[in-house]
Order: structure tokens, then C-alpha cells, then sequence
């Protein structure tokens, strides 16, 4: 089947969602992806963040789509064209939705342990805009613990479902979800039950954001800070394959490898994750491939090896004044006259 | 013209006894009895009655795109989750008369090949649940549901569910994920419930008016349906009127009178109250768009605008608005605008799931934008960022919530805008008990 992104065509299997065909093609024409999770089943479709334009539906019927449709779980039609960056009506929606998902949002990135590998950051990066529109007070949660291991910030939520997919679908007997309804709802457990099941854990890995933090990790580092370093182990419970982050010689955290979209490959247990922090516990394999371009490779292997991502020239020629709207028409005409000598 | 609502003050009309002696369960037997299933479909795609739930797809079509696979069971629901503010048809019907629907769900199960069949219930109409549970005792005790119904060698369950109480649970999907007992989230569509839907099985989802409207097509036949109305609006439809007028209640009308008939004659409205003027309707449940009182009235080309699908969406959303469920809010002079667009919009911030970020976010962010301008702390960029808002939450989202929360937001500010910038320009006049924004010439009374 041919499908069509951004001008750029190539061929897919059928049931090929939009997203995994953009996937294929590379990052930067691949819609962002806060809720949509490729291992979890059933999830995507509630951000709406990767909203994308499809000009023809099919090479049978060349109608094209009359709203934007989620390209994680539309798929694709032998012939179909789909505009994701070019397309104007799109990005607009795009930076709409950014402004939603900040909306009640703490923006508190410097005391947040995701901050650096946050989504949500790298999404309002890409797609926000500099300024802000709302004088409205924030809707705020108290931090709750589910269980020994996991903190629960839900101010920093989004309620992108991924982590009650994961615990449907990797763990059985899921004690939390969702609770309330609308901008109040939040993920609780059942009247505050904890979650203690071998593979809880990776609810910290699936969480886009910060809401759901390592408690053995929390406050420890910062993201780019700590060296990620391949790592395994024989485990019975899980196939072992993890990633350690490494402050100085000591093991800071332990997570799940992640693929360059950012999901974890295989689930690891609870044992690996909260437990084996020595070294003599793991066979290194090597340091974590990490795209240079991320927070995470910085300031890691000596200076002279990192090279900023681009020339200070093409910063300059990119650079755009913050959009400053602020109401000026109580200045006078005089004053006006003033500001301009 | 009146079909379902024809015997409806009859003393004891809720019992099956009174209920049969006014022509009650022929329909049904006709049906089972003389008709094939593709037989009573095609009557009411003849008929061309439209889904009275609010969106208006005609049913037969809706019927005939049903999924049958070998082997796999077929359910229809009744959609009886009425919540949306401003209508009261359905709660009316099922009150009075609950053998109506009943008829209805046995003759519109038996087209579809449904055997199990539900009636999703709004949960806060608890004694409605009662007496319909009450009905359909009593006809399961005459044969009419139950094991070969008639002798027929056809079977029929017939189940009662009550809500929890959410608007959200009207939306079709949400209302089937609710039925199964889980958390009543809309579902992505596709796949639509004709292919999946509850126990992911084939399911047909019809408005309580819409079913109980099949028995009368099925007696009369659909040609006799599709005289009455004009255009493809046909048949007669339940409004449930309310506001400031002299007569609120729930009234059958016939499809195709005019507007300004209903306001104001005698058999309808009756009237603005006591001398009052017109000032704006929302003609279709707090979801649609509010119209001024010229734009009600008269449509953009000047002619007399009608109770019809097509003439009340005429102009589109710039001069026009939907028939949608039919709850038809009349708001004289002394309304404030803004007042009830907080309203509606406060609610649709509490009702919306909070499953898509748009819809989430934004409903409660036009709540408290709104809620500044009314207590006189907006500013002067307010209301753009409303405008915004709305427009960037239409159309995004999973469900129609987010189309329903923009909407009314929207065309207020499209109508009324004077009276939003008279709250921001004037706060220590908009927060005074009652006030309201005159414009220029207009007065309290005619």
C-alpha cells in the first residue's frame, strides 16, 4: 500500500496506522506522541496531540478528510495523502492543544525529576507558543503514594491512560484508574490502595510526564547528569535488559530500555528496577545510545566531544522575538513618542 | 397531528389493559405476525424518520447499515439518558406512557433481530425506572416479551439499565461502555457500534422517540408518516418547551409549522409572559447555537423560519442553529446573555469526561474565563480568547461533548457580543443582582 506524508510517499503493509507509517519515514515528520504507547493496546487517541490532515482518503475515493483525524489510530489507505508539518489548519490545532495540556499544568520542570526526558516538554517546545493567554488559578492535587515505590504528582498529569493500559495489560489485577471526571479527574487507586505487584514499576516508565516518579530516585540527579549505560542481569522474573543511570560510580536508577520514540522495549520487574543498585549485580554491556541532539547527551563525555547541534549563525538567523501582546494602548501618544528616541 | 402523545392523558394509560384498548401492542403483532424484519425496515426508511436524539441521521438508514454476521448476537439499545438541559420529551413519554416505547422496542428489536434488547436509563430518573420496570412485567405476564412471543418462534429480553447520572453516558459509545459496567468513556470511532458495539457485538443505539415512533409507522404504514412534515423532515416530534413563555410543557408538533406559530399561538407556547419581549431562543437543547429573536424567527432570506431539521440550520451556524432534541428555550428581555452562557458552560465543564485534552482543558477553561466576565473581572482580550477557545476545541475532539460545550459559547459571542463587552466595560454595573444589558432602543416590555 502507498501512502503519502508531507510529499514524501513510501510503501506499508495494511493496518499500518498513519503514525507508524511516519515513524518509518523519520522524526521530523512523525506527529508527536504523548498518550499513544506502540506496546500498550488501545492506547492513543486521547491527546490529541498528533491530530494530522488527510487531503485524499484513499486512491479510490480521493475525498479528503473533513476534520483532522489522530494518525495513531487512523490507518492508512492504499493512496491516502496526509499532511502533518506543512499543513497550516494542523499546526494551529497543534499549538491549541499544547496550550490545553499546559493549562493546568505547574510548569514546576525545575524541581521535576522528568524534566530532560519529559514529552510534554519536548512537545510545547516543538509546537507552543512563548506566551501565555490564561489568568486562571490552576486545578491542584496533593502528592499521593501508590505503594512503597511510586509517587503520584498528579498536578503534572495529562491523563494519557498509559499507565492504566499498563497495568491492564502487563499486570494483572489493576487496582488504580481513573477517578472523577473532566479537568478534576485524576488517577487514584482504589480508596488509596498501594500498588504492589512485581511490575508496577513500569508505570514510571510509560508516564509522558512527571507525575509518576521512582521514589528511590527522586531528587537525586538531574536527567543530564547521570550516564545511561546498558546493562543485564539473570532475572526469573524478567527478561533482565534494563538501563542504568550512573552518577559518578554509583547507580542512581535503574529503567527499562527505550526505543528512540521513547517506549520501553521489555518490561523489567520490580527487582531489577528498585533493588539491584550495585554494579556487581549487572553485566555492563556499554554506554546507551542517545540521540545527540537530547538534554541527555549533554555535558556527559567531556566538552570537546559534544558539539552544539547547530552553528551560532543559524541560531541567530532562527531566532524569534517572544511574542509580547501585552495591552499597551493605555501608553499616550507622548509616552509612545518617548520610547521611540 | 398527534402520535405519540395521543393517549397519553388517558386515565391508566401506563397499565397494558388500557394501554391495549386504545390500540396498543397492534403494531407489535402486525409485525411479528405479518411482516418480515426486512418488511417493517423498509416501512421506516419509507417513512424517513430521523433520529430524535439530536443529530437527525435517519433510522432506517441507521438500521440497514447494522452489521449481521453468522452467529454473533444483534442488541438495540434505547438511548433514554436524556440529560441534555432544556429537554424533557423522553423522561415525559416513558412517565405517562411507558407501554409506548415498549411497543416500540419489541417491533424495532424484532426488524434489527436483536433478542436481548436494553433501555439505558438516566439514573436520577429513578421512579421512571420503576414504572418501566412495572410495564415490562406486565408484558412479559401477556406473552408479548419472553420466550416465541405470539407463537412466533421469536424471543425477546427486555432489560432495564439505570445510569449513574452522567451527560456524558447520552453519547452513544460512552453509553454502551457504561451498559457494560465499566467507566462511561466515549470510544474511538471507527469501528461505529453497527459493527461493534456493546459486548462488541452488532448494536443499534435509537432515541426513546424515535422507537416508540416505529409502532405508529409499522400500523400506518410509512407513507403515511412521510405526509405529515415537509421535506425530509417528516413526521411529528416532541419539544420541550421552556423559559419564559406562558405555557412550558412538552408538546407534539407536527414537523413544519412555523416558529413564530409555536411561540406565540394559543395551542403551542402561548406567548411571551406577561407582556415581556422576545429576546433570544436556543432551539434544540443548550447545545445548539442561541439565535436572537429576528434570526429565530425569520431565516437570513427573509422567509418564516420553520420547526423543520432544514429550516432551523438554515444560514448555518452564522444565522441559523439545529432542532437538535428539540428542548426549546424561550428567554425574554430581562435575560442576561452572559449569565446563561455561564450556565451552560459550568455545565459542560462538570460533564465533560475528561478522556481528550481539548474538551478537558477547555470546557473548564471557558467556564472560568466566562465566570470572570460575568463577575465583572474580564478583560478586554477575553472575549477573542473565547472565540479561540471554542474553535480550537470544535471538531477535535473524541466525541460531540467538545462540539457541544464550543457551540453555545460561540454563537453567544456571534449574537450577543455587545453584552459581553458591556460586562467587561462596565463591572460595577454587571455585578449588581439582575442586571441586565439593554441595547440602545430596546426596552422590558412590547
Amino acid at each position: 500500500m502507498k501512502v503519502t506524508i508531507d510529499n514524501i510517499t513510501l510503501e506499508v503493509e495494511q493496518g499500518t496506522t498513519i503514525m507508524q507509517a511516519a515513524r518509518q519515514i523519520g522524526p521530523e515528520i512523525t506527529p508527536p506522541a504523548m498518550c499513544y504507547y506502540e506496546p500498550l493496546k488501545a492506547s492513543g487517541g486521547k491527546c490529541r496531540g498528533c491530530l494530522v490532515k488527510v487531503t485524499a482518503g484513499s486512491e479510490k475515493d480521493p475525498r479528503p478528510m473533513p476534520k483532522l483525524v489522530p494518525a495513531c489510530l487512523t490507518q492508512v489507505q492504499d493512496g491516502m495523502i496526509v499532511e502533518n508539518t506543512i499543513n497550516e489548519e494542523v499546526l494551529e490545532t497543534r499549538r491549541g492543544i499544547v496550550e490545553f495540556l499546559l493549562l493546568n499544568h505547574p510548569l514546576d520542570c525545575p524541581v521535576c525529576d522528568q524534566a530532560g526526558e519529559c514529552h510534554l516538554q519536548d512537545f510545547s517546545f516543538e509546537h507552543g507558543v512563548s506566551s501565555t493567554r490564561t489568568a486562571e488559578e490552576r486545578n491542584t492535587f496533593e502528592p499521593t503514594d501508590l505503594g512503597p515505590n511510586i509517587q503520584l504528582h498528579m498536578n503534572r498529569c495529562i491523563l494519557c491512560y498509559r499507565c492504566v493500559y499498563t497495568a491492564d495489560q502487563i499486570t494483572d489485577g489493576r487496582v488504580h484508574g481513573v477517578m472523577n471526571r473532566g479537568d478534576h479527574a485524576e488517577i487514584s487507586t482504589y480508596i488509596d490502595k498501594a500498588i504492589d505487584n512485581d511490575f508496577s514499576g513500569n508505570l514510571i516508565d510509560v508516564c509522558p510526564v512527571g507525575a509518576l516518579t521512582d521514589k528511590t530516585y527522586r531528587f537525586k540527579s538531574r536527567v543530564w547528569f547521570s550516564k545511561p549505560v546498558e546493562a543485564h542481569c539473570a532475572c526469573e522474573k524478567c527478561s533482565g535488559q534494563v538501563t542504568l543511570w550512573y552518577k559518578g560510580e554509583e547507580v542512581i536508577r535503574v529503567t527499562g530500555r527505550k526505543n528512540e520514540w521513547g517506549e520501553v522495549k521489555e518490561f523489567i520487574c520490580n527487582t531489577c528496577r528498585f533493588d539491584r543498585k550495585k554494579t556487581a549485580e549487572w553485566t555492563i554491556e556499554g554506554p546507551a545510545k542517545v540521540s545527540r541532539h537530547s538534554v541527555i547527551s549533554a555535558n556527559k563525555y567531556g566538552s570537546n566531544l559534544i558539539q552544539p547541534a547547530f552553528p551560532i549563525s543559524q541560531a541567530a538567523r532562527d531566532y524569534k522575538l517572544i511574542n509580547d501582546d501585552r495591552d499597551r494602548s493605555f501608553l499616550t501618544d507622548q509616552v509612545k513618542l518617548e520610547a521611540k528616541k | 397531528m398527534k402520535i405519540l402523545t395521543e393517549h397519553i392523558d388517558v386515565p391508566g394509560i401506563e397499565t397494558i389493559d388500557v394501554f391495549c384498548k386504545h390500540g396498543g401492542y397492534q403494531a407489535m403483532e402486525k409485525a411479528i405476525k405479518k411482516m418480515t424484519p426486512d418488511e417493517v425496515t423498509d416501512e421506516v426508511k419509507k417513512s424517513g424518520l430521523r433520529g430524535r436524539g439530536g443529530a437527525g441521521f435517519p433510522v432506517g438508514m441507521k438500521w440497514s447499515f447494522l452489521a449481521k454476521p453468522e452467529g454473533v448476537p444483534r442488541y438495540l439499545v434505547c438511548n433514554a439518558d436524556e440529560s441534555e438541559p432544556g429537554t424533557f420529551k423522553d423522561h415525559y413519554l416513558m412517565w405517562k406512557s411507558p407501554h409506548t416505547l415498549i411497543e416500540g422496542m419489541i417491533v424495532a428489536s424484532y426488524a434489527l433481530g436483536a433478542n436481548t434488547s436494553y433501555i439505558y436509563v438516566r439514573g436520577e430518573l429513578m421512579y421512571v425506572i420503576h414504572i418501566l420496570e412495572k410495564a415490562i412485567q406486565e408484558a412479559y405476564d401477556k406473552g408479548y416479551l419472553g420466550k416465541n412471543i405470539l407463537g412466533s418462534g421469536y424471543d425477546l429480553d427486555l432489560y432495564v439499565q439505570p445510569g449513574g447520572g452522567a451527560y456524558i453516558c447520552g453519547e452513544e459509545t460512552a453509553l454502551l461502555e457504561s451498559l457494560e459496567g465499566k467507566r462511561g468513556n466515549p470510544r474511538i470511532k471507527p469501528p461505529f457500534p453497527a459493527v461493534k458495539g456493546v459486548w462488541q457485538c452488532p448494536t443499534v443505539v435509537n432515541n426513546v422517540e424515535s422507537i416508540a415512533a416505529t409502532s405508529w409507522i409499522v400500523n400506518h404504514g410509512g407513507d403515511a408518516y412521510a405526509a405529515i412534515g415537509v421535506g425530509r423532515s417528516t413526521g411529528t416530534k416532541l419539544i420541550s418547551a421552556s423559559g419564559h413563555i406562558r405555557k412550558p410543557g412538552v408538546y407534539e408538533i407536527p414537523l413544519g409549522i412555523t416558529v413564530e406559530d409555536f411561540i406565540y399561538s394559543d395551542e403551542w407556547c402561548g406567548g411571551i409572559r406577561d407582556g415581556h419581549k422576545l429576546k433570544a431562543v436556543v432551539a434544540g437543547g443548550s447545545s445548539v447555537p442561541i439565535l436572537s429573536a429576528d434570526m429565530i424567527l425569520n431565516t437570513a432570506s427573509g422567509e418564516k423560519r420553520l420547526m423543520t431539521y432544514e429550516s432551523l440550520s438554515d444560514g448555518g451556524f452564522a444565522t441559523g442553529t439545529m432542532l437538535g432534541s428539540g428542548g426549546f428555550i424561550v428567554m425574554d428581555e430581562t435575560t442576561c446573555i452572559v449569565h446563561n452562557t455561564l450556565t451552560f458552560a459550568r455545565f459542560y465543564h462538570h460533564e465533560s469526561c475528561g478522556q481528550c485534552s481539548p474538551c478537558r482543558e477547555g470546557t473548564g477553561w471557558m467556564d472560568k474565563v466566562i465566570y470572570r466576565i460575568e463577575h465583572g473581572k474580564g478583560r478586554k482580550e477575553d472575549i477573542d480568547l473565547l472565540v479561540d477557545v471554542a474553535k480550537k476545541i470544535e471538531g477535535n475532539t473524541i466525541c460531540p461533548l467538545g462540539d457541544a460545550a464550543a457551540w453555545p459559547v460561540a454563537a453567544a459571542i456571534r449574537h450577543f457580543r455587545d453584552e459581553f463587552e458591556w460586562h467587561i466595560d462596565h463591572p460595577e454595573l454587571a455585578i449588581q443582582p439582575g442586571a441586565v444589558y439593554m441595547r440602545p432602543g430596546a426596552s422590558w416590555t412590547q
